[in-house]
């Protein structure tokens, strides 16, 4: 045998399908895990196969609740709550899993299968310093060597994990670090005893594009040098053709896909795995964009904006040197630091069309949509709605203009009372602002349901009944009740699957062409912003590094920093493999 | 954190006029003469009434009588009361044998409740979890003389194990009955919030990082689930100390410990408003004490917390 992992440096993309003579690391064969709810068995895997070789990557793509976790928790026997392994076996280095006892599991934990968790703000134990949580890692496993020893590892772990000044930040506690330093750290916990096989569960998702794209450049160089095989689970089609070698698709519980990633980008065979690939937002939009260049099928989209070009459409927003200050608790008490949150951000929002607000988290971006929607007072600089300043509104004529600017926030979870049925909560704007009589307003609810395609009977449910995307409809919905003209999206599509967040791009198109709405769209995602924006604001700081028209920023960006967001959008990388292909 | 600590230190004062001027306030308002009842059924001769008004400085407006009090206390003379026994006496022979009894009612409530609400968490669902809820549901409804009497009478007269009575001067052994007895109440609330924050723990993310780590239970238990559950439960035992202290009454009522709790009574039944006011303002003062080690215990659980 040559080498275990065969890398033809550069192409992550390396065909790894021929290992015929290889005995498998992992070896998953039919394997089914249920949960056991008040409503009776709720089968979550049925029949699933998997297979990962020594030093392979494999990546797990498929949507939330399509099992894929669940898959992954059930080889380590992590199964939340009353999660249980009903049949199949797991085969890990000719060893089976299944039924093994508490102690035996244990032993096999961190040892033989390392794992990096999900979510880097919730994973790791805040009560306790970074460097002793590793160092458990290290005692749990067997690690041979007294408390000097130990902490020296500690901090070569987190050095090999990309963290500078490793032995300082060893002595600090979670809250102290930054999202992608806390990731690094679970890094470091999953690699700590050197494990045979790594699994990634979505170890980016919550992440900014380009610490994101950093943080598995990383571990893929770590578990290259280490030969370490790493079974990825995430959402994103174009992160895993990426980072993976051999793609395994699941769709509600079954395997539906497997096969080299760059066979399936290229030849989806089953249905849901074409969905899949044709509304990945980065796979998608680059496909507009050949479209768009060969002068075919978009030829609606050029008209509409050779439209725009010809007729100057007026501005509806327009913000001047908007700047806000925030004051934060210094180190010494009774002192302050300012902190400019945002500094001198000028840009205009035409009627009609979309403006994207773009820039990792920090960058000022959420702060100045809340200047907009006048919920933030500037500390300096002036908000134009219409021609008129926004300051200089009264109480009534503030409350007037609430009318015309709505906003759709982040989290369809958070942003709906659950103590309110979908009728009340869509109602609840119409009735503030004493719109017609009851009957009135039963009518546009019912009219505002069908806007949003959402059936009428959704009105008497509650909305923990409904799912993701359909509680965002709700909450579009609801901005749309006082038909303003304005609709401000801070983050609308970022918490929603992938073939969720098309629908819903594609809902705010047809409710932009038929209301003739004006979108100030905020994402830190530049994929979605190919897919709807008509001129884009890039942020950095607080400051405006870039302002253009979408296709200027995505063919010719002026900016480093937006050609490195440009570059950190998972499967960029990938699209020319593909086309070329 | 000496900056906070100096700073809570500066916030007693404020706390402790105010509750004194409360206090003062409503035991001035209170209805009935003390001295005119001094005399009993026959009455006391007017002069004697406004000799000994004269000497309580009763015959004063309200707000120099307080000031007047204030005096006292800073020069820690309370004075005499009626009964001519030095107020510093009364409140020295009282509160050792409550603040012994509370004390022990603590560590009773915190080592059971704890313990038992650990077990309970981890088998949510369980048959042990399920009887010690419904014993903890028991303990909160029945009332505390309740209990106090039928321990009383099995443990103490039948089976003879421990003294009926603590009496004077008690040693540990006279005080474990009454002590289980006034934390008895506690201990049920430490328990259902222990177990509650246990369970919830149980699948908080980093408990399956710990797990994944390779962790042995008991080490994912002690190190991960249990120091996280304990931040709730530390506020409110510390708050609890508080409660015990001025809650005593009935404990020490049954099992005859002269203690804060009879004392005040007394005090209150006679009109001696200094013994009363003297003796809550110790209480107030041990409750801002025991508020503050709990902020402290506080920082040292959850190193999230900052004192700035």
């Amino acid at each position: 045998m040559t080498t275990q992992f065969p890398v033809t440096s550069g192409s992550p993309l390396s065909d790894g399908e021929t290992r015929p003579t290889e005995q498998p690391l992992l070896e998953i064969r039919d394997l089914a895990v249920s949960f056991t709810t008040a409503a009776g068995e709720v089968k979550a895997v049925r029949g699933a196969d998997l297979t990962v070789y020594p030093g392979q990557s494999v990546a797990i793509v498929g949507e939330s609740g399509s099992g894929k976790s669940t898959l992954a928790h059930a080889i380590i026997d992590l199964l939340p709550g009353t999660g249980k392994v009903t049949g199949g076996s797991i085969q890990f280095d000719g060893r089976e899993l299944v039924g093994l006892d508490r102690s035996e599991i244990e032993h096999l934990r961190g040892r033989d299968i390392g794992l990096v968790p999900q979510d880097p703000m919730s994973n790791l134990n805040p009560v306790w310093r970074i460097g002793t949580q590793i160092e458990e890692a290290l005692k749990a496993n067997g690690f041979q060597g007294g408390r000097r020893e130990r902490k020296e590892r500690v901090s070569g772990l987190l050095a090999e994990a990309g963290l500078p000044d490793a032995e300082r930040r060893a002595r600090q506690y979670p809250h102290e670090f930054s999202g992608g330093m806390r990731q690094r750290s679970l890094i470091a916990i999953g690699l700590a005893a050197r494990p045979k096989l790594l699994i990634a569960d979505e170890p980016t998702s919550a992440l900014d594009v380009t610490v994101q794209r950093q943080i598995l450049d990383h571990l893929e160089v770590l578990t290259r040098e280490l030969g370490t095989a790493v079974l990825f689970i995430t959402h994103d089609l174009g992160l895993a053709a990426e980072r993976a070698e051999h793609l395994v698709v699941m769709f509600k519980g079954r395997v539906v896909e497997s096969g080299p990633a760059r066979q399936i980008l290229a030849d989806p065979q089953h249905p849901y795995t074409q969905r899949l690939v044709s509304s990945a937002p980065s796979l998608a939009s680059r496909r507009i964009q050949v479209a768009h260049e060969q002068g075919e099928q978009s030829g609606e989209l050029l008209a509409r904006h050779a439209d725009q070009e010809a007729t100057r459409v007026p501005d509806v927003v327009v913000t001047r040197n908007l700047t806000k200050v925030f004051q934060i608790r210094g180190a010494r008490p009774g002192s302050s630091v300012d902190f400019t949150a945002v500094d001198d951000v000028s840009f205009s929002l035409k009627r009609g069309t979309t403006l994207a607000l773009v820039g990792e988290s920090g960058s000022g971006k959420s702060t100045a949509a809340n200047m907009v929607l006048g919920l933030l007072e500037p500390t300096s600089g002036t908000v134009e709605f219409d021609g008129v300043d926004v300051s200089t509104l009264g109480t009534k004529e503030l409350f007037a203009f609430r009318r015309r600017i709505q906003p759709v926030f982040q989290n369809p979870y958070g942003s709906l009372d659950p103590m309110f049925s979908i009728y009340r909560s869509i109602e609840e704007p119409l009735r503030l602002h004493g719109v017609g009589n009851k009957k009135q307003r039963e009518a546009r609810v019912r009219e505002l349901l069908d806007m949003v395609s959402l059936p009428q009977s959704a009105m008497r449910r509650f909305p923990n009944e409904l799912s993701g995307g359909q509680r965002q409809r709700i909450a579009i919905a609801r901005a749309l009740a006082l038909k303003p003209e304005v609709i401000v999206l801070d983050e609308a599509v970022s918490a929603l699957d992938v073939l969720v967040q098309a629908q819903i791009l594609e809902l705010l198109g047809d409710l932009q062409d038929e209301l003739g709405l004006s979108y100030l769209f905020i994402t830190h995602d530049l994929a979605v912003v190919r897919q709807i924006a008509d001129s884009v604001v890039v942020m950095q700081n607080g400051k405006v590094v870039e302002h253009a028209p979408t296709d200027e920023v995505f063919d010719n960006p002026r900016e480093q920093y937006t050609r490195d967001l440009l570059a950190a959008i998972p499967g960029a990388r990938l699209e020319g493999a593909e086309l070329a292909g | 954190m000496l900056w906070y600590l100096g700073r809570r230190l500066l916030q007693v004062i404020p706390v402790f006029l105010g509750a004194t001027l409360l206090l003062y306030a409503m035991v001035f308002l209170l209805p009935g003469d003390p001295v005119a009842a001094l005399g009993g059924e026959r009455g006391l001769p007017q002069a004697v009434q406004d000799q000994i008004r004269e000497r309580y400085n009763l015959d004063k407006p309200f707000l120099v009588q307080y000031l007047l009090f204030l005096q006292g206390v800073f020069t820690l003379d309370f004075g005499v009361d009626f009964r001519g026994r030095e107020i510093m006496d009364v409140i020295a022979s009282a509160l050792p044998v409550t603040f012994k009894l509370a004390v022990m009612a603590l560590v009773f409530e915190a080592i059971l409740g704890i313990g038992f609400g650990l077990v309970a968490g981890m088998r949510k669902g369980g048959w042990f979890d399920g009887s010690v809820l419904v014993m903890s549901l028991f303990v909160i409804a029945v009332p505390t003389f309740v209990i106090g009497f039928v321990l009383q009478f099995v443990v103490g007269v039948q089976l003879g194990w421990l003294p009926v009575t603590a009496g004077r001067d008690p040693g540990f052994r006279s005080l474990l009955m009454p002590a289980v007895v006034l934390g008895a109440v506690s201990f049920a609330y430490v328990l259902r919030l222990t177990r509650t924050s246990v369970a919830e723990n149980l699948s908080a993310d980093y408990v399956r990082t710990a797990r994944a780590k390779g962790l042995r239970r008991s080490q994912v238990t002690g190190r991960h689930v249990l120091r996280n559950s304990l931040i709730p439960v530390v506020t409110f035992l510390g708050a609890d100390l508080g409660s015990l202290m001025s809650g005593a009454i009935v404990t020490e009522g049954i099992f005859n410990i002269n203690g804060v709790g009879g004392t005040l009574f007394d005090a209150i039944t006679r009109g001696e408003n200094v013994t009363v006011v003297s003796l809550t303002t110790v209480l107030v003062l041990i409750y801002i004490a025991a508020n503050l080690i709990v902020d402290l215990l506080y920082a040292a659980l959850d190193p999230r917390i900052r004192y700035a």
